[in-house]
């Protein structure tokens, strides 16, 4: 369409999204929100207004042409989409439901200064999912598993950092080997996330997507145990890289934390999502949810939880945070449909007791209240504990959701990397480059626990720096 | 990959399999364990490498059938494959300066510490062997083990064989009688290693205990295997699943144990129910 005859929508207001009523979608695990129609899509891609400089392309991690999509969805060109952010986003479908865009693209959007901004990640999922509805051939992901021949990488989790870095190496030419230690590949996507949020047959259809470009997956092999470092080395790959990600969970070592009915989130949501436990006996893998639950802590996993928690039958769930909700880091989406739910804030608030009874388990959890005070090292106002604010929450069942710190299997058993203190892997910021050559490492295991996107940034910078290594040292 | 190549039953509702699984069989050490899933709807359980054969690329595998998964298990046989099978995980037995040490198995245990006794002969340390188990028909690997040790053991709770009582009863003579065990190891149902635990606190021998409490990824990441050591949160998966017995917190184990008690007798009882009928991968 000529240019000048465009006419933007003004609309100040995102196109909503339609969205299961609360009451209902709190007792099942469909998923919460449910995709823009055609016409939703291209009213809403008409809000965008094509920026000369667009400064949302600055703000997404792995570059998606924003812009470009978004004109192509306007014109109905809807596959064109699709393979436009499929040039520089290998999970489309997986950004556009878990991206925190609100501080990423749509952060950055002009039409957000005035209004709300254009909604990059509804737009985003839309073209996925369309994609998606096609049979593949007319989609016509290409297979490219004849011509890998510029050398051997070994990809060491199949999260979204290993599969980012894995697809990009494989369009580039290598022969990629993707290790999972579960029996299932997709990491953090498959066991954290719950399926109301990102459907695991979405979480599925990606990975079949790497599969088909030529990526060798192999699960149940924990590396560090089955197979070191330098024995992939012996094996003739011509670089690692390491995307374990931050597996493990964070207690606060409170009296009564191993009580029967404490969890962390990450035993809770394994159990739930990977598991299936929600669909016990016809899964084998039980979970045990109290009348009420609590649930410690304020990020996108607490919400995660508390939310699966409500959907397996609690009647009462708490999210206990200790600071106030502007501090809390979760998305405000998550946080806005956790309330919608019917899951109630304690704020200010932190747990100090776990109480047991007399057979082992969770009967209550004593808490006392918080003011803040100055800003600590993290720029967040510290918390203080009101005196005498002790007070006991009656619940069963309690979730621990404090973060998650980088698993040290790997870092233990291989020689030469620099580790943090938290025990991650020091790589450079740019490049993945670890202290020992042809060995790179991003996402999580790097950063602590951060968001998708950026672990799939990280994949992505890794793969431009394993080419310039391999190359460098073969040509 | 995972196929069962030899199934021996070693007792009523007892099996031994070895299965193949050629870079599991180079890894693994005396004391490790794997996690495997039996089915696609399956759950994950851990069970002890209960011996090796690297040359020949297979695990061997002991397990006894107690809730469905290790029932669906024993269902398969020679030719069959286990569905996902992942280790070798936890940290292998430190066999390093022994000394003299005494072996306590306890029924299934006993093939856990197979491996184990195995190596210690090999590296010319003395071992002797108490085997415990309910009665004569349970009692496993006697003449397994027999070689790799200098003395071996028996106790029964109803006297079919050996000693009749506790293997704590024969521990505490062997020791009383002289032996001077520079080190215990004991390996079997969790009330029998803090038995032990208590009776070699009194006399000072440094004891060792193996844990296999419930567990998913086994890798550290679920947390869902922590126990008390010592008064610090332990996960038997990555920090174990051996510890010192004088410090786990054994009253605390034995109640998260017990935790999906309920669920595992519904899903043992439906499998059953679905087998009847005939439907047996249900």
């Amino acid at each position: 369409m000529p240019e000048q005859k465009r006419k933007a929508n003004l609309a100040k207001k995102k196109v909503p999204m339609p969205e299961q009523e609360p009451r209902v979608r709190a007792r099942n695990f469909e998923e919460v929100a449910m995709g823009y129609t055609r016409e939703q899509a291209l009213e809403e891609a008409r809000r965008c207004l094509r920026c000369k400089e667009p400064h949302c392309v600055e703000g997404c991690p792995v570059n998606v042409q924003i812009p470009d999509f978004i004109k192509f969805i306007e014109e109905e060109k809807f596959l064109e989409a699709y393979k436009k952010i499929k040039e520089t986003n290998s999970l489309p479908a997986v950004c556009g439901r878990v991206c925190p865009q609100e501080n990423q693209c749509e952060k950055l959007c002009l039409r957000g200064k005035k209004s709300e901004p254009v909604a990059i990640g509804r737009l985003e999922r839309f073209v996925a999912d369309y994609a998606a509805s096609l049979p593949p051939a007319e989609v016509g992901e290409e297979c490219l598993s004849g011509s890998l021949n510029k050398g051997k990488v070994a990809v060491i989790g199949s999260g979204p950092s290993g599969v980012t870095c894995a697809g990009d190496l494989t369009k580039m030419g290598y022969r990629v080997t993707m290790f999972e230690a579960f029996h299932t590949p997709g990491g953090v996507l498959m066991y954290g996330i719950p399926e109301f949020r990102l459907p695991k047959d979405v979480v599925q259809r990606e990975i079949d997507n790497v599969k088909k470009l030529g990526v060798d997956v192999q699960t149940n092999m924990v590396i560090g145990k089955i197979l070191s470092i330098d024995e992939l080395f012996e094996q003739g790959y011509n670089a690692v890289y390491i995307g374990t990600g931050a597996g493990l969970p964070i207690f606060l070592r409170l009296p009564g934390e191993n009580l029967n009915g404490v969890m962390s989130a990450n035993e809770f949501l394994t159990r739930v999502n990977l598991m299936k436990a929600y669909k016990f006996p016809e899964y084998d893998t039980p979970v045990k949810i109290g009348r009420r639950v609590a649930v410690v802590g304020g990020g996108n996993v607490a919400m995660d939880a508390a939310r699966s928690a409500l959907r397996l039958g609690a009647e009462k769930v708490y999210i206990v945070y200790r600071r106030s909700e502007q501090e809390m880091p979760a998305r405000r989406e998550e946080v806005h449909h956790a309330r919608e739910e019917g899951i109630e804030f304690k704020l200010l608030t932190n747990p100090v007791t776990i109480i047991g009874d007399d057979n082992g388990w969770v009967k209550g959890m004593e808490c006392v209240e918080m003011e803040l005070g100055e800003p600590d090292a993290s720029g967040r106002r510290r918390p203080v504990v009101k005196q005498g604010s002790e007070h006991v929450i009656d619940v069963e069942t309690v979730i621990m959701a404090l973060g998650t710190t980088p698993n040290p299997l790997i870092a233990k058993t291989t020689g030469g990397l620099e580790l943090t203190r938290f025990g991650g892997i020091v790589a450079d910021e740019t490049t993945g480059r670890t202290k020992r050559p042809g060995v790179f490492a991003g996402g999580d295991i790097v950063t602590g626990s951060a968001t998708v996107i950026l672990a799939m940034g990280a994949g992505k910078k890794a793969a431009v720096a394993i080419n310039e290594h391999i190359r460098g040292k073969h040509e | 990959m995972n196929k069962i190549i030899r199934k021996t039953p070693l007792a009523p509702s007892v099996n031994l399999i070895e299965v193949e699984n050629p870079l599991i069989a180079r890894k693994a050490q005396p004391g490790q364990f794997i996690i495997l899933r039996v089915h696609e709807n399956g759950e994950r359980i851990p069970l002890t490498i209960s011996d090796y054969n690297r040359e020949k690329g297979t695990i061997t595998l002991i397990f006894q059938e107690i809730g469905k998964t290790t029932t669906m298990l024993g269902r398969l046989g020679e030719g069959d494959c286990i569905r996902d099978l992942v280790g070798p995980l936890g940290k292998p037995t430190d066999l390093e300066n022994l000394g003299r040490v005494v072996v306590i198995g306890g029924g299934l245990g006993t093939a856990l510490v197979f491996s184990q006794v195995k190596e210690m002969h090999k590296n010319g340390t003395r071992v002797d062997v108490i085997v415990g188990a309910r009665n004569e028909s349970l009692i496993i690997l006697e003449e397994e083990i027999k070689p790799y040790c200098e003395n071996l053991y028996i106790a029964t709770d109803d006297g079919s064989k050996g000693h009749k009582g506790f293997v704590t009863d024969l521990l505490k003579k062997l020791i009383e009688d002289g032996n001077k065990y520079d080190r215990a190891v004991a390996v079997g149902p969790l009330i029998m290693m803090k038995v032990v635990s208590n009776l070699t606190r009194q006399y000072g021998v440094p004891t060792t205990v193996s844990m296999n409490p419930i567990m998913i990824d086994g890798t550290g990441m679920c947390g869902g295997c922590r126990l008390s050591v010592g008064g610090e949160t332990r996960f038997a998966c990555v920090d174990g699943p051996e510890f010192d017995g004088h410090l786990v917190d054994f009253d605390q184990v034995i109640k998260r144990t017990g935790m999906y008690r309920e669920q595992e007798k519904i899903a043992l009882d439906l499998y059953r129910e679905c087998c009847k009928r005939g439907e047996h991968n249900a």
